[in-house]
């Protein structure tokens, strides 16, 4: 035998089923023993042709769509499909309506940092924080639950508003939640902040500076982290935003506990957000008043006429939106999410685009891991947060 | 916010009137119509002039128009983080066109050229890895042209004699059924039929 053997770099499979994987993600390493040498991420393994559906559906039919997309935080992503729809209509929400699709978008954003926060943590090993946190997020379900008869698939936020007022009562107990809420965020932080064993596994991991972050076209609390201040409820607001008043937290140094960190901020933030937009929401109907958009009222339907054929014709053809383009964005959780929407004056859209955050982000893995250890690609890929619902359509 | 975008347009406009086949703004967002051949210099021009600095590709899409005569359009939209502007760049791309890769400028612009490739065919010149990205291997077609049925061609089912997967054509017990629910009166429209006299008289 030689004195010195080559040694080829190994080809390791992840995936495509693999609990680490938060979801069908198949990821091809070129290893270099431990070390990640190359790595080839192979997505659409939950495609499931959602833009090619939603051209076949209606607006409203399109709305369900999005509950499926990115399944951990299903309002916000109706959210982005209803804003465009708007924009191309001319209309506006009545402010009630506003303030309980900002109430809502930011109590989706707490559910989905209370499943990825303790996720990542569950991808290095620490099983508590899940287990903690998939408690909190039963009481948000059922708020969710209350609100529009679904703990999941919401379709809550409809064209010109929300489907339902909020039921009696319902303000007070998530007022009451959100009054607990800090010190359970405060226990999950000592859990993990000092935490050696997961300081060793995130700090430096994954670090991208901010200059690179834009280049890969990140978003969100992954931009953030990076150290750039970019919040689209901030910058470009939408709904209520205007009117709320919080912070932006930004992180130092892009590495995975940085993003951490951005995270568990945010979930603060928001509580800010959910207590000020009870307190300040204005009394009045939570859809347009707008009879060829918005269905007329169950009392005047058996009274009208008009009503009867609005609410039949709004059910079947629905309604009709202007021809234009839009490129309409929102602050989701994980990062812009948008929608280009193409309509042809019809009743149906022409094109829905897509834009999914952990998309670009995935496919920054490549760059984040190189000269990691097998074992660090696990934490990059739980910091991206990625959900297959939307990365794949 | 929109004369913002006004002048801005006509600044990118009177720098690259070569480049561009027009912009416009609809609906507070800036739309510019380039050519694939140029492309790459006006994407060059949007992300360092200091008046754009768009260093963020937020997103590539295509569009079908089967009835134009450049049947697709390959849409960029852009964002400006310090200037806090978006901008939409539209370079309209017959079948049988190519269009240069922007990776070399934006290296987030892979996948999503890779996922306009897949789903409509759109061939992109000196892209390092042009793979189908989210269709199954093998897949074969374009599946958000709007030739392409919806129901697709193929169906997967598991073979208990083979043990595995079999791919067989599709087979539907009932038609794929659409609802054509376009009323042939304008019960929908905003305008009524008539409405336009109405407006006459008031003024």
């Amino acid at each position: 035998m030689a004195a010195e053997t080559q040694i080829k770099n190994l080809t390791v499979n992840f995936g495509p089923q693999h609990p680490a994987a938060h979801g069908v993600l198949r990821m091809v390493m070129e290893m270099d023993g431990e070390v990640v040498e190359r790595l080839d991420p192979h997505i659409g393994l939950l495609h499931r042709g959602t833009e090619k559906l939603i051209e076949y559906k209606t607006y409203l039919q399109a709305i369900p769509y999005f509950d499926r997309l990115d399944y951990v935080s299903p309002m916000s992503l109706e959210h982005a499909f209803v804003l465009g729809a708007e924009k191309l209509l001319g209309i506006q929400p009545p402010p009630r309506g506003q303030y309980v699709r900002t109430l809502f978008a930011e109590i989706t954003r707490l559910t989905n940092h209370l499943f990825n926060v303790p996720a990542l943590a569950l991808d290095i090993g620490a099983m508590t924080p899940l287990l903690w946190a998939c408690e909190q997020r039963e009481i948000v379900m059922e708020f969710y639950e209350r609100v529009c008869g679904a703990r999941l698939h919401a379709a809550y936020f409809r064209v010109g508003g929300v489907h339902q007022d909020l039921p009696a009562g319902l303000t007070d107990d998530i007022l009451e939640w959100a009054e607990k809420m800090p010190s359970f965020i405060d226990d999950i932080e000592t859990l993990l902040n000092e935490n050696r064993i997961f300081k060793q596994r995130t700090v430096d991991i994954g670090t991208v500076s901010a200059d690179d972050a834009l280049a890969w076209g990140f978003t969100g609390p992954m931009l953030r982290a990076s150290g750039v201040p970019w919040d689209l409820r901030k910058a470009q607001p939408y709904d209520a935003y205007a009117d709320m008043d919080f912070d932006i937290p930004i992180g130092k140094h892009g590495d995975v506990y940085s993003r951490y960190l951005v995270r568990v901020a945010e979930m603060r933030e928001s509580l800010r957000i959910v207590k000020q937009s009870i307190e300040k929401m204005p009394d009045g109907p939570v859809m347009t008043e707008d009879g060829k958009v918005g269905p007329p009222s169950r009392g005047e339907m058996k009274r009208s006429m008009e009503a009867l054929i609005h609410h039949f014709k709004l059910y079947t053809e629905g309604f009709h939106v202007p021809a234009g383009e839009t490129y309409t964005a929102v602050e989701a959780p994980k990062g812009e999410f948008a929608v280009y929407l193409v309509s042809d004056g019809t009743n149906r859209p022409y094109r829905c685009k897509i834009r999914a955050p952990g998309f670009a982000h995935l496919q920054a893995m490549n760059f984040m891991c190189k000269g990691h250890m097998l074992a660090d690609s696990v934490s990059v890929l739980g910091s991206i947060d990625p959900v297959f619902g939307e990365i794949d359509r | 916010m929109n004369q913002a975008l006004e002048d801005l347009g006509d600044y990118i406009a009177g720098h690259l009137s070569e480049e561009l086949d027009g912009h416009a703004v609809a609906y507070d967002e800036l739309m510019v119509t380039g050519r694939p051949d140029s492309l790459l210099k006006l994407m060059r021009f949007l992300r360092d002039d200091s008046q754009c600095l768009f260093k963020s590709l937020v997103d590539v899409c295509g569009v079908d128009y089967p009835e134009r005569e450049q049947r697709f359009e390959v849409v960029y939209n852009l964002l400006s983080v310090s200037h806090n502007q978006r901008i939409r760049v539209k370079v309209p791309v017959g079948e049988n066109d190519s269009v240069p890769s922007v990776t070399p400028l934006f290296p987030t612009a892979e996948w999503f050229e890779r996922e306009t490739w897949d789903l409509y065919g759109v061939y992109f010149s000196d892209h390092p890895d042009l793979r189908r990205i989210l269709t199954d291997y093998g897949f074969e077609g374009h599946p958000l042209r709007k030739d392409f049925p919806l129901t697709g061609h193929v169906e997967v089912r598991y073979d208990d004699e083979q043990q595995r997967v079999v791919y067989e054509p599709v087979h539907l017990t009932q038609e794929y059924r659409t609802f054509d629910f376009l009323s042939p009166w304008e019960g929908m429209t905003r305008q009524l039929p008539g409405d336009e006299k109405a407006e006459e008289g008031e003024s």
